[in-house]
């Protein structure tokens, strides 16, 4: 649900990343962190165990620059990918504008893979949200990993629709902005066709 | 898209900040938040607010009010209509307007929690009156097929891209 603000010139997105636990959503938001200007971003804040587990969600907002006069800014949030953290989930995902997938490319996490990607769609029904609909990118990680299973296995199984798929080493920062910038491509072409 | 998105005009932040300036003074707090319940600030108004991290506050305190929510549901409550977080020297009051839209004062010991109770009252009913009208012209606004000023009918691929140039 963007929040556009005439008075203050402001547009503001929620944007998601979904998957199994330990899959690296949260690597990948430490990794924007690191290599944005500080002008242009918040402070990363990361709702997490002793042992850095995703206990609640991380939150870190961007500001991108300016479209039409309008300030546009991106807040990135992830959702704890442990599986009894279901309705932890359920709320992070309310008013989201577009959602990354982040499959865990190892074969022994195929089948948490394929799980997690049934909760998203399954939340995000009960949210009102249908993933057919919905601005979405699945970003393949870990490729740098010996047991990484072949590009084409993984989205011959996990791909949903016809969304951009990306090879990530989210550690490294490889695919990582790519997939940011292309799902933020599709909300803000939603936001056009929406008016 | 399921969800209606969120649009704010300048006639009703005007009127928002106006009533939100009037309680924090009235009830003598430091600084008082509208939020939306996805964590998004609607408006702020208070001392020294360039200091603080409001883009957090908003985020954390929509998490806090969404998993109070589920907690409330999980025991049969409709809703824990307000928080109150107590510190040392600053406090939280954290309180729903009209539903939708998340209302926070923080305050410290030139208040107290019977005033800034008393005061968010007020300003709730007032606010509610506020929200209500912006609801009416943003459906208005969707009848009559959309916002004509809307920044981003004319939006091209290259005003996207610039976004990333950097």
């Amino acid at each position: 649900m963007t929040f556009i603000n005439y008075a203050s010139r402001e547009i503001n997105c929620k944007l998601v990343y979904y998957g199994p636990g330990l899959g690296g959503k949260t690597t990948n938001l430490q990794y924007i962190y690191e290599k944005t200007n500080p002008d242009a971003k918040g402070k990363l804040i990361s709702l997490a165990t002793e042992t850095d587990r995703t206990l609640f969600f991380d939150f870190l907002p961007l500001e991108l620059g300016t479209i039409r006069g309008f300030r546009t800014r991106f807040h990135l949030y992830t959702v704890p990918g442990q599986v009894f953290y279901d309705a932890s989930r359920k709320l992070i995902l309310k008013g989201c504008d577009g959602v990354i997938f982040v499959a865990d490319s190892q074969e022994a996490r195929m089948d948490a893979n394929v799980e997690s990607l049934k909760n998203l769609v399954d939340n995000l029904k009960s949210a009102g949200y249908d993933l057919k609909t919905m601005a979405y990118v699945l970003q393949l990680n870990k490729r740098d990993l010996p047991t990484a299973l072949p590009v084409d296995e993984m989205t011959k199984v996990l791909r949903y629709k016809d969304e951009e798929i990306f090879e990530g080493v989210a550690v490294k920062g490889t695919g990582v902005f790519e997939t940011l910038k292309a799902l933020a491509k599709l909300v803000l072409v939603e936001l056009k066709k929406a008016k | 898209m399921p969800l209606a998105d969120t649009v704010m005009y300048e006639e009703e932040f005007r009127q928002i900040q106006e009533v939100l300036g009037r309680l924090r003074q009235e009830s003598n707090a430091r600084a008082a938040f509208l939020i939306d319940r996805n964590g998004q600030q609607i408006a702020a108004n208070g001392e020294n607010l360039e200091s603080m991290d409001s883009t957090s506050l908003a985020s954390l305190t929509a998490g806090n009010v969404a998993s109070t929510d589920a907690l409330a549901k999980l025991i049969g409550e409709k809703e824990f209509s307000i928080l109150f977080h107590e510190g040392e020297k600053d406090n939280l009051h954290i309180s729903i307007v009209g539903g939708k839209i998340i209302m926070v004062i923080l305050f410290d010991e030139r208040s107290s929690l019977g005033l800034v109770r008393l005061r968010v009252r007020k300003a709730t009913v007032e606010l509610n009156a506020v929200f209500e009208a912006i609801n009416r012209k943003q459906e208005e606004d969707r009848a009559k097929g959309g916002t004509a000023e809307s920044p981003f009918a004319e939006i091209t691929d290259a005003d996207i891209d610039s976004l990333f140039s950097s």
